[in-house]
């Protein structure tokens, strides 16, 4: 067979390539050019090559905020999933409970992320939120606003609140696309209730847990809204992960250069993250399909 | 092992029957014998599986009893009667290896390591899969997989029954023949008791020594495959037993005569006068084309079989088979169709009439 070869071809591509452009990798590219770049105003720029890097690679500073920043979200992936299993193991499987369930877990998920920061802010306050009141109320000396161990306490909590929803949703699909027939035969072969769920639900929901687990890891590892209303980073920098951080040096400070090479390598590991993910599912389908 | 009974047993899928049709299984009495195979046969969405379920307790029955032996079951969890069941389709645990697929009935039992590993390498033989051992069951074709279900239920040599339900569905028909003999196989060496759910007649007749036939939720009949073949106890087993099936003509009965349509047919016996729906029952095989006696009959088309032919006629209006010899020459001048009297059968409102002497 004759290949027509006719270049003309990639015109027809270019309208994707410049929204492409225009939309991710000039922005991109701004953000590579100011990390490695200085200034001192009057828009005038000095080459400093991989200084940024290194010295965001050296700074304690990041290291602390990565530090909590992987404490927390070890924390919240730790309390979710098995959480989220648990509920969607106890959820009603059909008729007008498991509506109304799937309902009443899907609303915390539909509340904006300041708006949920709001909540927890005014619900967590001494003087006029119910939980901050009652507990003390109750005797306990709770005070997220001076008390860091209290403050992530809230954080996570909140977080906690705000997205096990979503584990217990996707495990709750998954648990329910498992034929019957899987449960009378583990009946049958007097399976204990765990072997039930070690060998025939998790299995089953692995899938969907793994979707999940991303999801909950790139967000938590995100995470800036929600602890940014609630405590602002603080008391001191104790809630202060790693968005925080960054705009607070890139906004707060106006620290463009350091700033950047941050977003750059904090990109690159949720980048790197993601990926590891990826291929452990695709791997997981390949087999499946076997 | 145990003989079971069940005991003015029904069932519905509704909390609250009130109907006869609301019932999936009507009222019945039935005893499986310790260490029979039955074959359970019947049309889709008759009750075979409902049944089943009822007896290994995946089901509990609205009313009635179960009793294994003389010990209560009815509600006894699925664990505590020590029942193995096979499925339909294949299921099999995916992480885990064939070998694990087949210890673990075993292993949640708690036996002896040792004697695991014996049971499980035994059984692998028996379904021609010991090669593949140690690999996942995750990605096994159909009938692998199936065949490692039909190995679980057979890896517990206590069990109280086995049950299959339609267990080669998905199997190869050559593997299908093999697979059965080892059935048998087991039943003969170790009398379990076992009841084979099918609706494939071949399938019940080879298997079992004693085959049920169930019609909307009722037993209609329990007996050999030969009784079922000669007495159908309802037109149903004589129209679901044998190929073609039996055929019907509508009749009125009189003493040892059927009139059909005002031809008089003799009969092998002699009835008392019947209320109702009445018809005679004929098996193909027993019915012969003649040139002189018998009902008229309109020939449709000539099938030949190999090693019979079989003839689709019309016997007054009614739909007729008649099974012909290989050789037998069929001249135009054959036009009525005689039967032997001793094998009809007469039925009223679809269910056998005993007839007494002639």
């Amino acid at each position: 067979m004759i290949k027509t070869q006719n270049n003309k071809a990639w015109f027809l591509v270019l309208p994707v390539l410049v929204v492409v452009a225009f939309s991710a990798v000039l922005p991109l590219m701004t953000v590579v050019n100011y990390a490695m770049n200085d200034t001192f105003g009057n828009n005038q720029f000095f080459w400093v090559g991989l200084e940024w890097f290194e010295e965001m690679v050296t700074s304690s500073r990041l290291h602390d905020a990565l530090g909590r920043q992987i404490l927390f979200s070890a924390i919240i992936l730790a309390i979710e999933v098995p959480l989220g299993i648990y509920i969607a193991l106890n959820m009603p499987k059909s008729g007008f409970w498991a509506s109304f369930c799937l309902v009443l877990m899907s609303l915390p998920l539909l509340i904006p992320f300041n708006v949920v920061g709001t909540i927890w802010q005014i619900f967590g306050r001494v003087d006029i939120g119910l939980l901050g009141h009652t507990l003390a109320a109750l005797g306990i000396d709770y005070n997220y606003t001076n008390d860091p161990f209290d403050a992530w306490m809230t954080v996570i909590v909140m977080d906690v609140w705000h997205w096990t929803s979503l584990v217990a949703l996707l495990a709750y699909a998954g648990l329910q696309s498992i034929p019957q027939a899987y449960y009378q035969a583990a009946k049958i072969d007097q399976a204990s209730r765990w072997a039930v769920f070690r060998y025939i639900e998790l299995p089953k929901m692995q899938g969907v847990l793994l979707i999940a687990i991303l999801l909950r890891f790139m967000d938590s590892f995100m995470i800036y809204t929600e602890p940014f209303v609630v405590t602002g980073g603080g008391p001191g920098n104790s809630t202060t992960f790693l968005s925080i951080d960054l705009v607070k040096m890139a906004i707060g400070q106006f620290d463009l250069g350091p700033a950047a090479a941050f977003s750059l390598m904090y990109f690159l590991v949720i980048l790197l993250v993601s990926w590891v993910f990826f291929t452990v599912m695709t791997n997981l389908d390949r087999q499946e399909g076997k | 092992m145990a003989q079971i009974t069940l005991k003015n047993l029904a069932h519905s899928y509704y909390p609250n029957p009130t109907k006869d049709e609301d019932f999936a299984l009507k009222e019945m009495d039935h005893v499986w014998q310790d260490g029979g195979a039955y074959a359970l046969l019947g049309s889709s969405g008759c009750g075979k599986t409902t049944l089943l379920n009822i007896i290994s307790g995946l089901l509990r029955p609205s009313q009635g009893r179960v009793l294994f032996g003389d010990r209560d079951v009815t509600d006894a969890a699925t664990s505590e009667r020590n029942i193995a069941q096979v499925f339909q389709f294949p299921v099999v645990y995916d992480t885990m290896t064939v070998r694990d697929n087949l210890a673990f009935p075993l292993r949640n039992r708690g036996m002896d390591p040792k004697y695991i590993a014996e049971r499980v390498q035994s059984i692998a033989q028996m379904i021609g899969m010991e090669d593949r051992l140690s690999r996942k069951a995750r990605g096994l074709t159909a009938d692998a997989k199936q065949k490692i279900s039909l190995g679980r239920g057979m890896v517990r040599e206590d069990v109280n029954a086995i049950l299959f339900d339609e267990p080669l569905t998905v199997i190869d028909p050559h593997m299908k023949w093999e697979l059965r003999t080892q059935l048998k196989k087991l039943h003969r060496d170790f009398g379990h008791t076992m009841i084979y759910v099918t609706h494939d007649q071949t399938e019940a007749l080879t298997f079992a020594d004693k085959v049920v036939v169930m019609y909307d939720g009722r037993v209609v009949q329990m007996g050999t495959p030969e009784e079922l073949f000669e007495t159908p106890q309802h037109t149903f087993v004589g129209y679901f037993i044998g190929s073609p099936g039996m055929n019907l003509l509508f009749a009125q009965i009189d003493g040892n005569r059927a009139h059909v349509q005002g031809e008089a047919v003799a009969l092998g016996a002699s009835y008392a006068p019947l209320a109702g729906r009445t018809q005679i029952g004929i098996r193909p095989e027993y019915a012969t084309l003649t040139a002189g006696d018998g009902l008229p009959v309109s020939i449709k088309r000539v099938e030949d079989v190999g090693r019979h032919r079989l003839i689709r006629a019309e016997v007054m209006g009614q739909p007729f088979s008649i099974v012909a010899p290989e050789g037998m020459e069929i001249g135009a001048d054959m036009t009525r169709v005689a039967f032997v009297p001793q094998k009809i059968n007469v039925y009223a409102d679809d269910w056998r009439v005993q007839g007494g002497a002639v």
